[in-house]
């Protein structure tokens, strides 16, 4: 997945407007931030790129176009939603084993195992979800969005609740996908660790873009300056 | 076709690991299941017995009412963590996690139905060893028909606001000819002169729609969940 | 289609204010007297029923499958109207069978089916309504299951010994019945359609309302 082209998308509900005229572009190897009071449609946004949500208008272009099928085009995207997508009745284990067979991983148990180990939750991969932290739980399922090595990895707030250490942990993880060229979309409300992650930013408000800019300081400025 | 009956295994093999784990579908649905036919029975009884034709109804009502909430359930646990949108988000087929979701509720309802179907024989003196096998036909297509329907339609209300009233609403007026046809079979099962000729009508028809119904259902499924 | 409502609708209203004179004209059946005369109302009630089924279930289809989205508006319509004509259906019927069968109901696969029918319909225009947004999508898709019942209905009668008249019935009948049954088809029909192509039609407009709504503060 070298680019992403989002052209003059909208999606409307009846009489409300959650995103209308939307247009940029990104390549491999970018962190994409979507920024924005709530209400914005920066969800509505990333679960349209996630192909969950079909645009109003407007179309998305994943890469080349080398891929046409809408499965594939699945299988190059990893997702890490507001509510994690995990089954808190299964274990680590579990979870992260039932992902990758959907996701027709080859050699599920050692890929398994090495996201357990990213994850840190090597000894509590036999533990139920349900008994786990935020924090831990946000490992998993973010090692759940990676396990078939996505292109394009959508993160929706995934810093919420996270203590120092664990977005520490995230955002090198985020670093890493970049550094392996992967294409990295994420909408968020920490503006601290979104400033010097971020190669670009995207500020939305009432599902309209108001601004998109490059660069990596002063993004409590440009986001004040964008937004009001 | 590997792929599709791989995908379906392994969906219902993670909601049976589900299921094992809490049971709490499996002993409610049970429970309710025995209300039900216990409801009925004193809504009957008269003079201390229950008249005569009464087992094949009550019996196909509580795997009906049973069967509902089940389903119901089964989709509520995929709302918690929005899992169903992982689901529908893996480049998986998307008619192969319809299937998976059916087997489980399946096996699901034929624990039910093993545990409802002596009851309705005991209460109610019903030659449920008579025909052995025809009886698990009988009770096999028609579960199956009503689930194939029930699966799909609490799968789309999945995200609908007033859905534990609305599946009922729905799912009824569809797959009652598919109750009578159980209904019917089982009685010309039950009744004091068996008619193994009927009861043979009624699962020929069964298989006939349930089909129908089970084709269309998996056509049907991708256009109805993806938004 | 649009321009023929409003001479459709004139026409049909014209024939049903003849309707009863001519429906009076009728010789009356051997057995049952005056109250057979609702068979004049019943019969195209029944078949519009049916054929409004169909055209919801067609609609829903090229909506659901062919991504047509003018589709949707043709299959609300007609789940309205085959609300509309089945409880007409199921109001004549009974007042039929209380004179012909002595009971206002049996439960026979006919009137069985076509009851599910009805609240079928009900089902779908309650899920429309209640569903929240994307619910023209779900009540497509259990149109096409909804439909699924229409051939079984019309067949039923014919497969099963049943009281209900055979469906072979209709074309037996004598000239001075037979002249009634298809002006009150013809009236039935006309104004079938007439309101049809108008629901279907304000449903298209509400939607091109919506879009200029939408599209009023694009740059």
């Amino acid at each position: 997945m070298q680019r992403l082209t989002v052209t003059d998308v909208a999606r409307h509900y009846g009489r409300r407007k959650a995103l209308s005229q939307i247009n940029f572009t990104c390549d491999a190897g970018e962190i994409v931030g979507l920024l924005g009071p709530n209400g914005a449609g920066k969800s509505t946004l990333l679960n349209i790129l996630a192909t969950l949500l079909t645009a109003s208008k407007g179309r998305v272009e994943y890469g080349d176009g080398g891929a046409t099928t809408g499965a594939e085009v699945r299988g190059r995207i990893g997702m890490l939603g507001h509510d994690l997508f995990l089954y808190p009745e299964l274990t680590a284990r579990e979870n992260l084993t039932f992902f990758a067979r959907l996701y027709a991983v080859a050699d599920v148990p050692r890929v398994v195992a090495r996201a357990l180990e990213r994850a840190g939750l090597t000894d509590r991969a036999n533990d139920l979800v349900s008994g786990f932290s935020r924090g831990m739980r946000q490992r998993v399922a973010l090692e759940r969005a990676l396990l078939h090595e996505p292109q394009l990895i959508l993160l929706d707030e995934p810093f919420t609740g996270l203590d120092q250490a664990s977005t520490a942990a995230l955002v090198a993880r985020l670093r890493e996908r970049q550094r392996a060229g992967c294409l990295i979309v994420l909408a968020t409300h920490d503006l601290d660790v979104a400033e010097g992650l971020l190669s670009r930013a995207i500020y939305l408000r009432d599902g309209r873009m108001v601004g998109s800019d490059t660069g990596s300081e002063g993004l409590l400025d440009r986001y004040r300056r964008a937004i009001q | 076709m590997g792929a599709f009956f791989r995908v379906a295994w392994h969906v219902m093999r993670k909601d049976m690991t589900v299921e094992i784990r809490s049971r709490e579908i499996l002993f409610t649905t049970v429970l309710f299941a025995v209300s039900v036919v216990l409801i009925f029975s004193f809504a009957i009884v008269r003079e201390g017995r229950a008249p005569d034709d009464v087992a094949a109804g009550i019996l196909w009502v509580a795997i009906s009412f049973a069967g509902t909430l089940a389903m119901g359930r089964t989709f509520e646990r995929e709302r918690y963590n929005d899992t169903l949108r992982a689901l529908i988000l893996a480049p998986a087929d998307r008619p192969a996690i319809y299937m998976g979701k059916l087997l489980g509720l399946l096996l699901l309802m034929a624990l039910v139905e093993i545990i409802l179907l002596p009851l309705v024989g005991l209460l109610f003196s019903a030659p449920i060893f008579a025909y052995p096998i025809m009886l698990s036909m009988l009770l096999a297509a028609g579960t199956l028909g009503f689930a194939a329907v029930g699966t799909l339609f609490a799968a789309m209300l999945v995200r609908v606001r007033s859905r534990d009233t609305l599946l009922p609403v729905l799912l009824y007026p569809i797959t009652i000819p598919v109750m009578i046809a159980g209904v019917r079979g089982t009685a010309a099962l039950f009744q004091a002169a068996p008619d193994e000729p009927m009861a043979r009508f009624w699962i020929g028809l069964l298989v006939f729609w349930d089909a129908i119904f089970v084709t269309l259902a998996l056509w049907t499924f991708e256009p109805v969940m993806t938004e | 289609m649009r321009k023929l409502t409003t001479p459709f609708i004139a026409l049909s209203a014209a024939m049903l204010l003849a309707a009863p004179w001519i429906i009076n004209a009728a010789p009356y059946e051997s057995t049952m007297g005056l109250v057979q005369k609702v068979f004049y109302f019943h019969f195209p009630s029944a078949i519009l029923f049916l054929v409004s089924s169909v055209i919801c279930g067609i609609h829903s289809f090229r909506f659901l499958f062919l991504k047509r989205q003018s589709a949707d508006a043709w299959a609300l319509s007609a789940a309205e109207l085959g609300l509309l004509f089945g409880a007409l259906t199921l109001v004549t019927g009974p007042l039929w069978a209380r004179k012909a069968w002595g009971v206002w109901w049996v439960w026979d696969p006919r009137l069985t089916s076509s009851l599910l029918l009805f609240l079928i319909f009900a089902a779908y225009l309650m899920l429309r309504q209640y569903g929240g947004p994307g619910s023209d999508r779900l009540a497509a898709g259990m149109a096409l299951f909804g439909m699924l019942n229409v051939p079984f209905i019309y067949v039923s009668v014919n497969v099963w010994r049943t009281l209900h008249p055979m469906t072979s019935v209709v074309p037996t009948l004598p000239t001075d019945m037979g002249i009634p049954l298809w002006f009150c088809f013809t009236a039935f029909t006309m104004l079938f359609i007439a309101l049809l192509t108008l629901r279907a039609t304000l449903e298209h407009q509400r939607a091109r309302v919506e879009a200029l709504y939408l599209a009023e503060d694009e740059g």
